[in-house]
This record gives C-alpha cells, structure tokens and sequence, in this order.
C-alpha cells in the first residue's frame, strides 16, 4: 500500500538509488532503555555509508539487527525494496549481509580456508568437504584482494591485520551484497589502514554496499559516500559526505537537548588525596599522572580502547604496571592485588556490573557486605546482624528499593543492580572512588539519582574518578576532565574550558 | 520464607523423595520401616560425605573426579597400617586417614590453583596416579576381613541409638558443613568465587586460593570416608569404590547444585545423595533387574538435570515479565 507521504519522501524517484538493504522505522527497547527509536538506514550498492555517533548511539545494535542477532520491537528490514525478517543470523548472510567486527569473529585453530569456507565449503565425493577445491577457492579469493596469505595456515598465525583480511575474504566468499565493517581500523597500523582504504575501494568497484562504523573522522572523509548520525537511538541526520564538514558532524553528534538536568555543586577541593605519577604498563597505557584531591570529581573521557579503564583497573590492582607510584595521603604505596587497594582506600566500581560486578546468585545483603567482610567478621566466622545492619545502612543511602536484602541481586533492573555494586564499594568505607561508566545500560530515572548520589559523594569529602564516555555526563559532574587517547594523557581540561567539541576533537585526535 | 522453602530446590527434592518412598511401600512395606530407612540412611551415608565435599567443589566451577581415587587409597593406606601395626587406637587411624585426604585433595587444589590446569584434567590425572599407587604399596593383592583387627572393622558399625556411627559420621559431617557455608568467611567465598569469578576478584577474594580450600575439604572427606568405608566393608583392595565419583557427582546435580557453580547447598547434596540411594536400595527389593536399575538411576539423573535447566530458563522469563510491567 502506497501513501502519499511515501511519494514525498523521495523527491528524485526512480533517479535515486536504490538501497540494497534499508532500515525504515526501526524501533529497540531493552528493558528500561529505549536503544533504538524509530530509526532509518539505506545501504546503497557501490557506495561506503559512515554510521557515526557516540557510544551508546545504537550503532552497535543497529549492527546486530542487520545481521539477525537482535529482532526489531517495530519497523521494517528492506532487502532490495521488499520487506523480510532475519529471525536468525543465518537468514542475514542468506541475504548477502556479512559484518567484519572490531575484534574479528573467527576461530583460531582452524586454518584460513576453513575459516573462509565455514558452513558453505564446497563437496566432493559423498558429501565430504572438498579440501583442493577449497584451498584453491580461498586462494583466488585471497590473490583478489591482494593478500598474500596462504590458506592452509593456521588462522592464529596471522596478524590482526591478516585476520582482517580473512574476515573480508569469507565475505566475499558467500557472495555478500552488504558489508558491514564496525571500526575495522582501530587495531591496525597506518599502513595497514592504507591498505584496507583500498580494499574498500575495490569492493566498491564491485558493487557492494558498505556500512562503515567509525569514529574517526579523518577516515569518514577519506572513504565514506553517504553518512548517518545516530544520537541516543535516534536518526539525527543523513546525507552525502560532500555535504557537510567535520564541524556539522560533531555538531549532529554531540548537540542535544538539554534533558538531563545535573545536580548543582559547589566544588570546594580539600587536600591532595590521590597522587599518580609515570604509571606505564607494557601495552595499555603509558606515563599516566595526575592528581586528586578530597571533594574533587575528575572526569576520564575517551573514546572506547582509549586505555582508560585499563589504567583503572591497574591502579586498583588486577594488572600490574610496568613503572610508576601511586601516593595516598602523601605516602607512597604499593598496590599488588584488589585487597590491596580495598585496604589502602581506593575502590573500583567497574563498567561491566554483569561479569566484574555483582555475584547475581547471590542475596543483596551478602553481595555489599563481600569486600567489607575480613572486617565485621569474627575468626573467621560471619555475624549476620553486623552483616545486615552495614547492608541496610548502605542500601538506604542510595535509596535502593527491593522486596528484602535477602533477594537475589540477580532479580533486581539494572539501576539496582549498579546500586548494590556502588554500595559495596561505599561499605569499605574509601577515600577514592573510581567509577567505570556510571550510568552506563542505566535507564534515564537511575541515571539522575546516581549523578545526585555522585555529588554527594564529593560533597562528603570522598575523591571521585569519572570514567565516561558520555559528553553530557562529564561535562555535567566533573571539576577537572582528563582526556585520554591510544593510552596517554592528551589534555587536562579545567572545568570552565569545557566544550563538547574540544572533548571530540581531542579524543578523536582531529 | 515460607512460600519461598516450598518452592525451593530442596522442598522439591523432599516431595521427590516421599512419593518414591510412598511407591516403593505400596509394593514393598517392609522397606519403609524405621529400621530399613537407617539401614538405607547408613547405607548412602559414604555418598554423603563425598557427596557435601564435591559439592564445595562444584560451587567453585571445579570438579573433583579423583574423589573414589582418594577413598580407595587412603582405605588401602589404613588397612595396611592396621595390619603392620594391630594396636593402634581408632583416633591415630582417622586421623591418617583424614590427613593423607586431606594431602591428595592439596594436590589436587594446588595444581588446579598455582598450576591453572583445568580441574577437570588434574582429577582426571590424579585418579589415575592415586590407583596406580594403590597398587604399588599393595603390589595388588588385597587386604581381607580376617587380617584387619576387630577394633578397625567395628568403629563404624557401632550402633548408638539405632544408627551406625558411620551414618553419625555423616550427620555430624552434614551439619558442620552447613555452619561452614552458612555462617563462615570461607563459606562466603566459596559461593562468591563460582558465582562469579571476576566480581570476587574485585572484591579482593583469591579465588585459586578458594578453590585450593574447596579441594583440600572435598580430600579431607574422602580420606575419611577412606577408612569408614575399608573397615565397614571389611575388605581393601585395588578397584574399590570404582566409578563411585560418578555417583557422586550425580548426587550433587540431582541436588540441585550448579554445574557452572555457585549455586548449591549442603541440604541440597544430602537430599540427591538421598535420592540416589533411596533408588539404588529399592530396586532390588522391588525385584527390577540390575540393567534397569542403571537406566532408572540414570534416568533419575537426566531428569533433574532437566528441570535444573527448566530452573534457570524460568528466571530469564521473570525479567520479562518485570520488564512488560515496567512498559
């Protein structure tokens, strides 16, 4: 059924080109966050379109929609025109749709043909694998995109780079019309990225359509057609890239409404609490110092893998670093394991409540009291009152709102969750916390109460750490923001020198 | 608290274990008399003892299948003492035999913490290594009742109020272990180390540490059940208590305790190994042949790892629903 608004939307008709696959009115809901809101997305043969936002644009579950793993709550999936479904990840790839991920889905023991070949490697004799045949096949395909890589190694032999390459070869193999790459550059080298610059090129010239993830936008410009802007689920704008400039698009990406309200705070710093100087570790981060005092929020912004939670996690104890000190209170300190830092006052709230957070399995009470227990304890043996009183205490600080502290953490919505984690954390009793994307997958109602609770937190005189990704939230809660790129330091920003698009350009590196 | 017992694991398990009763005495009375449900208390009370071990074990997303292993070497170890040396009271035997377990299950714990090998390789390895020494010091010929002094074979057939001391034995196992998981620091951290390894971590558990612990109690029980066993069967040799680690393991997953860890509870593997022997006892008074007895005992397994998976699908359902309420 044809509407008239149908015919206005496309003013130029049948001289615009058709999109291979197309998103039209693409809606996601999780549980408490809308991810997706009626969103829109053309895939056109032969032309590169940029998909660009900030993290927790949707980009990444616009991907997964595209490719079958998550199913739309309302909207359409178009494959040439026509509308479909992808009920299974399979019946994408049927569709010719085939994704390169940031960190390559393929599997290490098998070799580079098998990898290329997997679920369709031509047969021979009663059905058997061909295995000259698929060699051969995987050979051609690897000759036609210039890699040099022979198909009977060993996929954990190659590079990340090479890994790539196989990635784009299997593409090309089950005859994909739509590729998918989500920041295909971010692990590689300048040269390699020159490389895969021409690759895309080539797969142009054959008449793919290519969605291209990345936040790099010296790369849009290089290779990128058409572009789309997603901010917080929501298309923002598109169009081609000749029409805008760097400028219109940090401006697409980080301009919003003003629907967060921050709390009001008046900074009053007290003295040095926290000193960092020269941390390096092998391969994370490098030279990293800084200092913190009482009542301060400091902000670590980023873009993500720009070593920022690695560090954190260093400094808390998990991974050890290569060179430098850390001084609490003027004196210095080694930390060497989590208990360490529990017990020299700094404690750690990580951004994955789900794996590093919270024990689901177990009750609220005994999930707050875990880190806090070789001191309410007694030889060894538990007081469940001391236990339940530190539990109520802290679970009432931070309004959490459950049935009893004896439910499962595993029951409660993500807000809570975040909750019991922070509450344990605050138990211990620190002078410095560190908190790991705050508010991240935290509906808009939680948000606020833990940006309150933040300033708070600062107002009592404890030290805060500010790992976020999110403009609005670093610019709205913290007194000092650090801007860290490819595991350094790039800038230290007072908070009157605070402009979105200086954290961008900064982070970005443009 | 009420609504929330009944619709436990371990009131399922309960209800499980009095309809299989109530089937078994409408065909065969005799078996529910007091003094056969004692018998067949005493009877699974070695399932039990291993059985809470492996399920510490278990909690901590390991596995010990050298438990047998363990049993048979430490009852070897003792048996041969007890020949050597006739005399030597029962306290110096259980303590042989608790602190040679308690070594093995080190072992175990240590390669499995300082070693990072799969827990699963280690035991595997070890159970192997534990009868190959079984073997060694006994150069494989077996120790008989009429070689083993009468004070060693009577311990655990003492009675004392109508039960064996071996089923005491399990008692008091059953309960001290509870107040372990329940009311200890360890037991804590047994349940916050398998329930999830990176947040205890961060909370500053070593979680190695606690699986080096987990092994070193379930080595402890086993070595204890070592010489209970030996002496109650009144015969040592190479082979005993073969396959018994399956069993075991069974009890535990019949109980309700989490395969990927931190789910489970000692009531929990007290009721399965219950089930278990409740099962392998009536058979064959209720006359079925020893081929069934297999499949039914493993049939008995398949189902209860059924509805644990049917356990765990119905709590994704649950946040749904929340979710639809939320909306």
């Amino acid at each position: 059924m044809l509407k008239q608004s149908d015919i206005i939307l496309t003013p130029e008709g049948a001289t615009e080109d058709a999109a291979v696959l197309a998103l039209e009115g693409i809606t996601k809901t999780f549980p408490g966050v809308k991810a997706l809101s009626e969103v829109s997305l053309r895939l056109v043969p032969g032309k590169v379109t940029a998909l660009i936002g900030e993290n927790g644009a949707g980009k990444s579950t616009v991907v997964k929609i595209l490719t079958g793993i998550y199913q739309p709550d309302g909207g359409t999936i178009l494959v040439n025109g026509k509308s479909t479904t992808f009920p299974v990840p399979q019946a994408a790839a049927d569709h010719g749709v085939t994704a390169i991920h940031q960190e390559t889905v393929l599997f290490d023991e098998l070799s580079v043909a098998e990898n290329i070949f997997l679920g369709h490697a031509p047969r021979g004799k009663f059905g058997l694998i061909d295995l000259k045949a698929m060699n051969r096949k995987a050979q051609d395909i690897l000759a036609g995109i210039g890699a040099n890589i022979d198909p009977e190694h060993k996929l954990k032999d190659l590079g990340i780079a090479n890994k790539h390459l196989v990635a784009i070869a299997r593409a090309l193999s089950i005859d994909a019309r739509v590729v998918i790459m989500d920041e295909p550059t971010a692990a590689l080298s300048h040269k390699e990225i020159e490389e895969l610059y021409e690759l895309v090129e080539s797969l142009k010239a054959q008449g793919k359509a290519i969605l291209f993830i990345s936040h790099k936008f010296d790369e849009i410009f290089r290779i990128a057609d058409n572009y789309t802007v997603f901010r917080d689920g929501q298309l923002i704008g598109d169009g081609a890239i000749a029409d805008v400039t760097e400028a219109d698009l940090v401006k697409m990406m980080v301009g919003r409404d003003v629907s967060q309200i921050f709390p009001a705070r008046t900074p009053n710093p007290g003295e040095t609490v926290l000193k960092v100087a020269g941390y390096s570790h092998p391969t994370e981060f490098e030279d990293i110092g800084f200092t913190l005092r009482k009542g301060e929020i400091l902000g670590f912004y980023g873009l993500v893998g720009a070593g920022r939670s690695e560090f954190m996690q260093s400094l808390f104890g998990i991974t050890r670093p290569s060179a430098g000190t850390v001084e609490i209170d003027g004196k210095t300190v080694q930390i060497k394991s989590p208990a360490d830092a529990v017990e020299n006052g700094i404690v750690y709230v990580p951004e994955d409540r789900g794996r590093q957070g919270a024990i689901l399995d177990l009750p609220i009470f005994q999930n707050v009291t875990l880190p806090s227990l070789g001191r309410i304890s007694g030889r060894g043996f538990l007081k469940l009152a001391e236990e339940f009183k530190l539990a109520r205490e802290y679970t009432e600080r931070l309004d959490l709102r459950a049935a009893s502290l004896d439910t499962h953490v595993g029951n409660l919505s993500g807000g809570n969750q975040q909750k019991v984690v922070i509450a344990k954390w605050l138990a211990t009793q620190p002078k410095v916390i560190i908190l790991d994307e705050p508010t991240k997958g935290v509906d808009i109602g939680s948000k606020a109460a833990v940006h309150e609770f933040m300033a708070e937190l600062a107002a009592q005189g404890l030290a805060v750490i500010m790992v976020s990704s999110e403009i609005p939230e670093i610019m709205g809660m913290s007194d000092r923001v650090i801007v860290m790129r490819e595991g350094r330091i790039i800038v230290e920003l007072a908070d009157r020198d605070l402009q979105p698009e200086t954290l961008v350009r900064h982070a970005a590196g443009i | 608290m009420l609504k929330r017992f009944i619709t436990s694991r371990e009131a399922l398990l309960i209800g499980a274990i009095v309809l299989l009763l109530g089937l078994i005495s409408s065909r065969f009375p005799g078996f529910v008399t007091p003094a056969n449900l004692a018998n067949v208390f005493n009877d699974t009370s070695p399932l039990i003892l291993l059985a809470v071990g492996q399920m510490i074990v278990i909690l901590t997303k390991c596995i010990d299948l050298s438990v047998a292993a363990n049993l048979a070497l430490t009852g070897m170890v003792v048996s041969m003492v007890n020949v050597a040396a006739p005399g030597l009271p029962i306290a110096v035997i259980l303590a042989i035999a608790v602190g040679l377990g308690t070594l093995l299950g080190m072992f175990n714990g240590l390669l499995v913490w300082k070693l990072a090998i799969p827990p699963i390789v280690v035991t595997l390895g070890t159970m192997t290594i534990f009868r190959g020494i079984i073997f060694v010091i006994s150069d494989g010929k077996w120790v008989n009742s009429h070689e083993m002094s009468p004070t060693f074979k009577a311990f655990p057939r003492t009675e004392i109020l109508g039960l064996p001391v071996l089923g005491w034995i399990a008692i008091i196992a059953v309960i001290v272990f509870t107040v372990v998981m329940t009311r200890t620091t360890l037991g804590r951290a047994f349940y916050a180390a398998g329930g999830n390894p990176h947040a205890a971590t961060y909370a500053g558990i070593n979680v190695g540490k606690t699986q080096f612990w987990a092994f070193t109690i379930s080595g402890a029980l086993a070595g204890l059940t070592g010489y209970l066993w030996v002496s109650r069967f009144a015969v040592s040799y190479v082979d005993i208590a073969g396959g018994f680690e399956l069993d075991v393991v069974a009890a535990c997953v019949i109980g309700g305790v989490s395969i990927m860890g931190g789910i489970g509870t000692v009531a929990g593997a007290l009721l399965g190994a219950l089930f278990l022997g409740i099962i392998k006892n009536a058979l064959p008074v209720v006359d079925i042949s020893p081929f069934w007895q297999l499949a039914i005992s493993g049939g008995a397994i398949i189902i209860a790892v059924a509805l644990n998976a049917q356990a765990n699908r119905e709590k994704g359902r649950i946040i749904l629903k929340r979710a639809e309420q939320a909306t």
